[in-house]
């Protein structure tokens, strides 16, 4: 008796261990929130070195980008992540990532056709459809302001 | 001459004979149970190269070398290299087989091409047309993820059904003659598709090819899993060798008992090393074959393996554009020659 697709799907997800969500929940929670309070620590010491709030947050970006990039460099960051999951993806960080990982990984293809062809693999959908969706807020905006 | 029985199995009757193998792996491999059972261990990935496709190339002239010396045989008595790798149009194997400089036979049957080489090999060499053939396969991890999914360093997650791809390569030398294990039965597959649309869980996608393969092997022939010491398969990882044992029990009756044992479990420990679902990779199979599998055969601690690559049939664009992933698995019967005259 053949067994069909929607029941093998059934039989699939049955022997499929899914990840743990409170497990990796927590974890994100806890170190996303470590990054955020890190964050937040360089936007007050800015700040409070007398820098105006827009440039105290352009510079916490930054030096959270500079940051993944380094530890993403060293090799350091994906075992970071591997444990943090959404926690070191949701914010700058992962962004930062997934422009810097296949711009390293793709430089033996050259640094034309490798590295800057192939830096925006990921990240590219989110640089389209954020300036996408900026466009049209700002076409509201500028509507009903 | 080779003949058919049944439906799909070729029948060998000279039993063309593995005269020597030879796996490869690097440090990650040789911490698995199986480590010891290596001939050459890499200290890392690359290999001494400058890219992974290039490391790739380097384990699969290693593994090819080391066993044309374990055959006893030299470079120039091989006249035909049967191999395939992952990689985008076999380019692992293309650039071992220029820096070997052998005929080549280029295959792809993803990560059940050990299984199809060796068929192939064991058909050539049976009907005179080759004397000595090597097959051969490789698979790299770091080549792979950066093929067919996300760059090394990206911090990423992969999902428990996800399986490792092996950084090893297998290559056997297959002669009309001689003394070594055999090979009896060969069984190309047909490609079997259940719908899984989860390309990271192949071992969901390879099941219903390895049961369609297994079973039809067992009817076509007349026998029974207990009739051998081992059906390998490779590789199904956890989840898919569960789905196989439901997927025979229901579909054809059959109970594999405990003859039934899988590539991707065996390579690593499971335990102590993070392969989630188990190894993966044409690399996998191959080394443990060609590595552990042959060299038991050759012992006579084991005596009849049917031995069942399995292979998910997709690309780098198929599930992009919303196809499901196909299976398809390649049998042949490995046995330590004493039932040959």
């Amino acid at each position: 008796m053949k067994i069909s697709n929607s029941e093998y799907k059934k039989m699939t997800a049955r022997a499929s261990k899914p990840s743990d969500r409170m497990l990796g929940g927590l974890r994100a929670f806890l170190i996303g929130g470590a990054i955020c309070a890190f964050g937040q620590g360089l936007s007050d010491a800015f700040l409070s070195a007398g820098l105006s709030t827009e440039s105290a947050d352009l510079l916490v970006m930054l030096t959270l980008i500079v940051l993944t990039s380094v530890l993403t460099a060293a090799g350091v960051f994906d075992k970071l992540a591997k444990v943090a999951g959404a926690g070191t993806f949701v914010p700058v960080t992962g962004f930062a990532n997934s422009v810097v990982s296949p711009a390293m990984e793709f430089s033996s293809e050259g640094r034309v056709l490798g590295t800057a062809a192939q830096m925006f693999r990921i990240a590219g959908p989110v640089l389209v459809y954020g300036s996408a969706a900026a466009v049209v807020y700002g076409f509201f905006y500028w509507l009903f302001r | 001459m080779a003949k058919r029985i049944g439906s799909d199995v070729i029948c060998l009757p000279n039993a063309p004979v593995v005269r020597g193998a030879a796996a490869v792996g690097t440090s990650m491999e040789a911490k698995g149970p199986l480590g010891a059972e290596l001939d050459h261990v890499f200290r890392d990935a690359k290999v001494g190269a400058e890219t992974w496709e290039q490391a790739e190339s380097r384990l699969q002239s290693e593994a090819v070398r080391l066993a044309i010396r374990n055959a006893g045989t030299t470079h120039d008595a091989v006249q035909l290299l049967l191999g395939g790798d992952l990689l985008n149009q076999c380019m692992a194997t293309s650039f071992s087989a220029r820096d070997l400089h052998l005929p080549l036979a280029g295959l792809y049957g993803a990560c059940s091409t050990m299984a199809l080489s060796l068929a192939l090999a064991a058909l050539l060499t049976e009907c005179g047309a080759v004397q000595t053939a090597v097959a051969c396969t490789s698979s790299h991890f770091c080549a792979a993820e950066k093929q067919f999914r996300m760059p090394l360093e990206y911090g990423g997650q992969r999902p428990p059904t996800a399986q490792w791809t092996a950084t090893a390569s297998g290559a056997a030398v297959v002669c009309a003659d001689g003394r070594g294990p055999r090979i009896e039965a060969a069984l190309f597959g047909r490609v079997e598709d259940y719908g899984v649309r989860d390309s990271a869980n192949m071992g969901a996608a390879m099941a219903p090819a390895a049961a369609s393969t297994i079973a039809t092997f067992l009817r076509d022939t007349n026998t029974q899993p207990r009739d051998y010491d081992m059906i390998l398969t490779g590789d199904l990882g956890s989840v898919g060798s569960r789905l196989l044992e439901e997927l025979l029990e229901k579909e054809h009756g059959v109970r594999l008992g405990g003859v039934h044992a899988d590539c991707g479990l065996m390579l690593y420990d499971g335990k102590a090393q993070d392969v989630h679902a188990g190894g993966s990779g044409c690399g996998c199979s191959a080394a443990v074959v060609c590595g552990y599998i042959l060299r038991r055969l050759r012992e006579g601690t084991l005596r009849r393996v049917l031995f069942v690559g399995t292979g998910a049939l997709l690309s780098g664009v198929s599930p992009l554009q919303g196809e499901t992933v196909p299976g398809v698995a390649h049998a042949v019967l490995l046995t330590n020659g004493e039932g040959q005259a």
